[in-house]
């Protein structure tokens, strides 16, 4: 039997193949990151006056079929996410397992370094912000549908802001990598246009922390009061 | 100039290793690397201890027999460089120098710093040839093959099977030696029949190989002797998703095939 004929015999399974299980991170990472930019342009609307944003609010509540939808998406999305990456972590923790006394990584990226970290830090807080400012479990002032309260009676402790930004710094972290990692990833990459899809990755994530870090900042430095 | 080397000495396959504390003393810096160890392991034969084992062939930076780490980078600090390319005159009097063979499930060390690289053969010998009789050179232009496309060819060819990028790789994976043995056959018009046979039967001999995954951090272009980039990775990827796509039926019939599609080979 021929080499050849070998690696057609026992192939290896679809989603058991490493380079699948990273296009399902990859690609629930674009689900994500949708998620992320359309959530900071719902938010941004705080600027516009309570009843702009509740009134958005309670559209994005008007048809429950869509919202279920779109939230079980959502929710699988994460869920296939965190899978994945348990697995491949997995896979890295048993593919060297004598270490090195001395190594060095010199061109690994804080943001790329910084993934299995960011990850789980970046999931417990969307946990909490879902029970804080969704469910309203911990919120001091919660009252449903009262977006623009909420909000403001949220970010008007301080802690709670703090908490918010430096979590919006992992994720934009996380994303810097990510965005960039997801051509490579699904083979849209080209030495041409990487470098440039490493810059636009930095930009697009600085972009979304200071969009998203503006409403606790708005808050706190009183722009943004009830 | 003197040095201090801390070298991994491990018996053989099944002992467990330890660092050791020698010193190089009166170091030419116009010496390789390996000549260094050479003068090294002379002292230690003089002494009648063992010499330090580690892989060479041609010394000319083109065979991908040499390889270790030094101080935690595979192949040492120069760019673009073997082990045996690498002089002495890249450091200085008093440096101290931690070598380590490549790490990882897949390279098991044999001795000292030489690991077993049969993956790699493994790899290759899923697929990473053309299967039809090429005969001798043709006339130059009798298969016209686009500038670009010969270059990125040639720029994925030039990977020397050394391993580095295994060693570098923070997940120990064989994507970028993978990626260029699928990029350099995929580029060429002589590769493309078997073009996606290639992706999966070699992508799926490097997952049973037990690799690591990708994550793209870009370590192994940054230690590859032959500067291969990891544009070739994401080509790999393309590749494979785009056959495993195709074949995902195939895939899942697998366990009941008992005669190979693209049978009646050799």
């Amino acid at each position: 039997m021929s080499p050849a004929a070998a690696g057609t015999r026992e192939r290896v399974r679809f989603f058991d193949a490493t380079i699948v299980k990273k296009a399902v991170m990859a690609i629930t990472g674009i689900i994500l990151f949708a998620f992320v930019v359309g959530h900071l342009l719902g938010n941004l609307q705080v600027f516009l006056g309570p009843a702009r944003i509740n009134a958005y609010a309670a559209f994005l509540k008007s048809n429950l079929e869509v919202l279920w939808f779109v939230r079980t998406v959502l929710l699988v999305s994460v869920l296939a996410h965190i899978i994945v990456t348990i697995q491949l972590a997995g896979l890295k923790a048993k593919a060297r397992p004598v270490g090195y006394v001395k190594k060095q990584n010199p061109h690994t990226s804080v943001a790329s370094r910084s993934m299995y970290y960011s990850g789980p830090m970046i999931a417990a807080f969307v946990i909490y912000h879902l029970l804080d400012l969704t469910i309203g479990a911990g919120h001091p002032h919660f009252a449903e549908g009262e977006v623009y309260a909420n909000l403001v009676y949220g970010f008007q402790q301080i802690p709670v802001s703090i908490a918010y930004i430096v979590a919006i710094g992992l994720l934009c972290l996380h994303l810097n990598h990510g965005i960039y990692s997801l051509f490579q990833t699904l083979g849209w990459a080209h030495p041409k246009y990487m470098p440039r899809i490493k810059r636009a990755a930095t930009v697009i994530s600085i972009l979304l922390f200071l969009g998203y870090i503006s409403i606790p900042v708005s808050v706190m430095a009183g722009v943004i009061h009830l | 100039m003197n040095l201090i080397l801390h070298v991994w000495r491990q018996k053989n396959a099944s002992e467990k290793g330890r660092m050791e504390r020698y010193e190089a003393n009166d170091v030419n810096p116009d010496m390789s690397f390996l000549e260094m160890m050479d003068v090294v392991n002379e002292n230690l034969i003089t002494q009648g201890s063992e010499p330090i084992a580690f892989e060479h062939d041609c010394r000319e930076g083109i065979c991908g027999s040499c390889g270790f780490m030094i101080n935690g980078i595979a192949h040492g600090p120069q760019r673009g460089t073997t082990v045996c390319q690498l002089h002495m005159r890249h450091f200085k009097d008093g440096d101290e120098l931690y070598l380590e063979p490549w790490r990882a499930r897949a390279f098991p060390v044999i001795k000292d710093l030489v690991v077993d690289r049969g993956a790699f053969d493994r790899i290759i010998s899923a697929g990473g040839y053309i299967t039809a009789h090429t005969g001798s050179a043709p006339d130059a232009n009798a298969l016209p093959v686009p500038k670009t496309d010969a270059d990125r060819a040639m720029d994925a060819a030039a990977c020397i099977g050394c391993g580095a990028c295994v060693a570098a790789c923070p997940n120990a994976s064989a994507a970028l030696f993978t990626g260029a043995k699928i990029s350099h056959l995929g580029l060429l018009p002589q590769g493309q029949p078997e073009r996606s046979r290639r992706a999966l039967a070699m992508v799926a001999q490097y997952n049973r190989e037990l690799f690591g995954s990708c994550t793209n951090i870009g370590e192994c272009e940054a230690v590859c002797p032959k500067e291969i980039r990891i544009e070739v990775i994401s080509r790999m990827n393309r590749d494979y998703l785009k056959a495993a796509w195709k074949d995902r039926s195939a895939l899942r019939d697998d366990q009941a095939e008992t005669e190979p599609k693209a049978g009646g080979r050799r």
